[in-house]
């Protein structure tokens, strides 16, 4: 690790202006969080117009960066006091958190869970400080069939990983990968899928797409979801745990962050697998297994530490090799694209003052959410009870107001329209449109390196197996592309007699 | 998963000590899905054709952007492969996705959608003409008031108050040049 470039980065971070917007960032994170609706993923999107007027590529993604882990903190909120996940990676929470805050001790369960994201993320933070340089120095080497192979290991894990039917995933994945290749192409000059318009000649931007098919379209479905729906939100009481409970969590807050950074670092749904096992593990390692689901505190300290750690090692595929992990990160990763900077593993070189900017206004961030969490825990209470109907119209202006400003473009708007629409019909067919958004900010990068592979190799698909790097991400393509089919078959045969398999499949996470 | 009945003894009829994990996770699916109102097969059904039409569109239309070979593959080989893999997903879920649960019901709630995307579309045609400060404060009067079923109070209030803020945001805080009407 290079320690000059490592402590030149505090030196980004501590400038005034990026610490402000740290500290706003991770205040919108915590703020939509808390609120029901609008995820991270769709408020970056949002908000990606408006962070075209700061100049400063570091000082956008610090605030970017904050508003995604700082959602983390904030889901946690609703989990406990209103039995609604914010976010997924917190669903595990909802079953020992709200029976915390059923007997009265709402606060201790969001005070262990403070201090467990704390802890997961710092220590997250520290082992990306140490490991995220020896990977993207590893990944110097790659070409393009390394980059192809990667790419597409990328999009397929995002599509397996994540929540929902795996099968619908891959084809939403692979409309993304079509959707990449509309307007002219890169090495012919020919113009494909545009129908002679000018307007798509240019292709679709990402950020449209991203903003219809996140923004617009939860926006759209929370309007149908709300008809109907008021809950109060449980008391808080005191929000410091006691010595016996920090004592109890230790270990699950130790277990969680480990857990929590190496699941992280897998492309797909790193945080909310994470959250899973880690929960899990608490559960079988405890003495009294049915304590868990009726209050216990390490059912709220293991899964929030972990979906903490998770969310930050998902920082290092970005930062590491150009790849993001997920959907916020594929946000993130267009905010740089925007800003014209490069995302590779040349990163840490060419841009030192990104690379550690970020990693470094992340220990700042989590001391903030820490700081802020815990004092402030009822400011964010009042927060629900807002009536989401008076946030909708915000959320609705910012976002139409916005997508027009990125190219004062009122077919942009349209664009946006389409895949709004199409996003809410996707979530009523039960697609998620994440695999979607990002194999289309992957698809450009697979077809170039696919392209310049296989003028490498003169015409053989079969180069991709003779350099080591990538017929090893391709056996492993292989391999998580086949698993689920083998698991299915197995399944088919023992659930034989249950002949309900399909509604198994479903319950992969 | 709408009946947990069913649900636990699905799990118990399974294996007799099942995965922790996989327990979890089933229990986890069960509480997300509790709420939800399956559509049923016809959902899926749409879903996976079109899919398929994407798909086969996809293919045809790849063909004439010309192939090129192996060795330097022309414009239409990367999306030929992509479409032919949409179309055999899609042929693939069509036979085993009709069972799927993960669709939801339009209902009567699903017109509010329908609205708010009109009125998203009505700002597009108008802003151009009139500036954005009159549709904007048209769209959030319907969205309080019809949509949100806010009191008029509260969504003049409200309402006002946005646009003017979004105003001073747009124009003056990011200096956008945004349409507008008024001029300061």
């Amino acid at each position: 690790m290079d320690v000059n470039a490592f402590v030149e980065g505090f030196g980004v971070v501590l400038q005034p202006s990026n610490l402000l917007f740290c500290l706003i960032g991770v205040l919108i994170g915590m703020f939509i969080g808390v609120l029901p609706g609008l995820g991270p993923a769709a408020t970056i999107a949002i908000l990606l117009p408006v962070t075209y007027t700061i100049e400063d590529p570091v000082t956008v993604v610090i605030m970017l960066a904050g508003i995604y882990y700082g959602a983390q903190y904030g889901g946690t909120i609703t989990s406990v006091l209103l039995r609604l996940p914010g976010e997924a990676s917190s669903v595990v929470t909802v079953f020992d958190g709200f029976a915390l805050a059923k007997k009265g001790k709402a606060g201790t369960a969001l005070g262990i869970a403070a201090i467990g994201s704390f802890t997961g993320a710092t220590v997250s933070i520290i082992l990306m400080s140490l490991i995220a340089p020896l990977i993207a120095g590893w990944a110097l080497g790659f070409g393009p069939p390394e980059y192809a192979a990667l790419a597409l290991l990328g999009v397929l894990l995002v599509a397996t990983v994540g929540n929902g039917n795996a099968l619908k995933a891959l084809i939403t994945a692979a409309v993304g990968l079509l959707l990449a290749t509309l307007g002219r192409d890169s090495f012919t000059g020919t113009e494909r899928f545009t129908f002679d318009s000018l307007q798509l000649a240019d292709g679709l931007n990402f950020v449209v797409i991203a903003m219809g098919l996140f923004g617009v379209a939860e926006i759209l479905h929370n309007l149908e979801q709300r008809a109907g729906k008021a809950q109060p939100p449980a008391v808080v009481g005191n929000v410091w745990p006691n010595k016996a409970e920090l004592k109890q969590s230790s270990g699950a807050i130790g277990r969680g962050s480990v857990i929590g950074f190496v699941l992280g670092v897998l492309p797909g749904g790193g945080a909310v697998l994470a959250s899973l096992v880690a929960y899990a593990a608490e559960k079988r390692r405890a003495k009294d297994p049915s304590r868990f689901g009726r209050g216990a505190i390490e059912g709220v300290a293991a899964p929030e530490t972990a979906n903490n750690a998770a969310a930050t090692s998902s920082f290092i595929p970005l930062l590491t090799l150009g790849i993001p992990a997920n959907a916020s990160i594929a946000m993130l990763y267009a905010a740089l694209l925007i800003a014209g900077v490069r995302v590779g593993p040349s990163l840490v070189e060419d841009n030192p003052d990104i690379f550690w900017g970020v990693i470094n206004s992340m220990y700042i961030g989590n001391l903030f959410l820490l700081l802020l969490s815990i004092p402030l825990v009822g400011i964010f209470v009042r927060l629900l009870r807002v009536r989401p109907a008076i946030l909708a119209p915000l959320t609705a202006l910012i976002t139409v107001l916005g997508v027009y400003t990125l190219n004062n473009s009122v077919f942009d708007i349209f664009v946006m329209m389409f895949f709004g629409v199409v996003g809410y019909l996707m979530k009523k067919t039960g697609f998620e449109p994440g695999p979607l958004v990002l194999a289309f900010v992957l698809g450009a990068l697979v077809e170039d390196n696919f392209r310049r592979s296989m003028l490498i190799f003169g015409g053989d698909p079969l180069g991709f197996f003779t350099r080591p790097i990538s017929a090893t991400l391709l056996v492993v393509f292989v391999i998580v592309a086949v698993l689920p089919l083998v698991k299915l078959v197995l399944d088919r045969r023992t659930a034989a007699l249950a002949h309900d398999n399909s509604k198994r499949e479903d319950v992969t996470l | 998963m709408s009946d947990p009945k069913r649900a636990e003894a699905q799990q118990t009829a399974e294996t007799p000590a099942p995965d922790l994990l996989d327990e979890i996770q089933a229990e986890v699916a069960k509480d997300l899905e509790d709420e939800k109102d399956p559509g049923g097969t016809a959902y899926q059904v749409v879903g996976a054709l079109v899919g398929l039409a994407l798909g086969v569109g996809g293919i045809v239309l790849s063909l004439g952007y010309g192939l090129g070979t192996l060795r330097e593959p022309g414009a239409g080989m990367w999306p030929l492969i992509v479409s032919v893999l949409i179309t055999v997903l899609s042929a693939a879920l069509l036979v085993v996705g009709r069972t799927l649960d993960d669709s939801e019901r339009f209902r009567r709630a699903s017109l509010l959608p329908a609205v708010g995307a009109a009125t998203f579309v009505a700002l597009a045609f108008l802003m151009p003409v009139i500036g954005f400060e009159i549709p904007a404060l048209l769209l959030c009067v319907v969205w309080l008031r019809f949509l949100g079923g806010e009191t008029w109070r509260s969504t003049i209030v409200v309402s006002v108050v946005t646009v003017a803020a979004f105003y001073a945001l747009f124009l003056y805080g990011l200096r956008v040049p945004l349409p507008h009407l008024f001029a300061f």
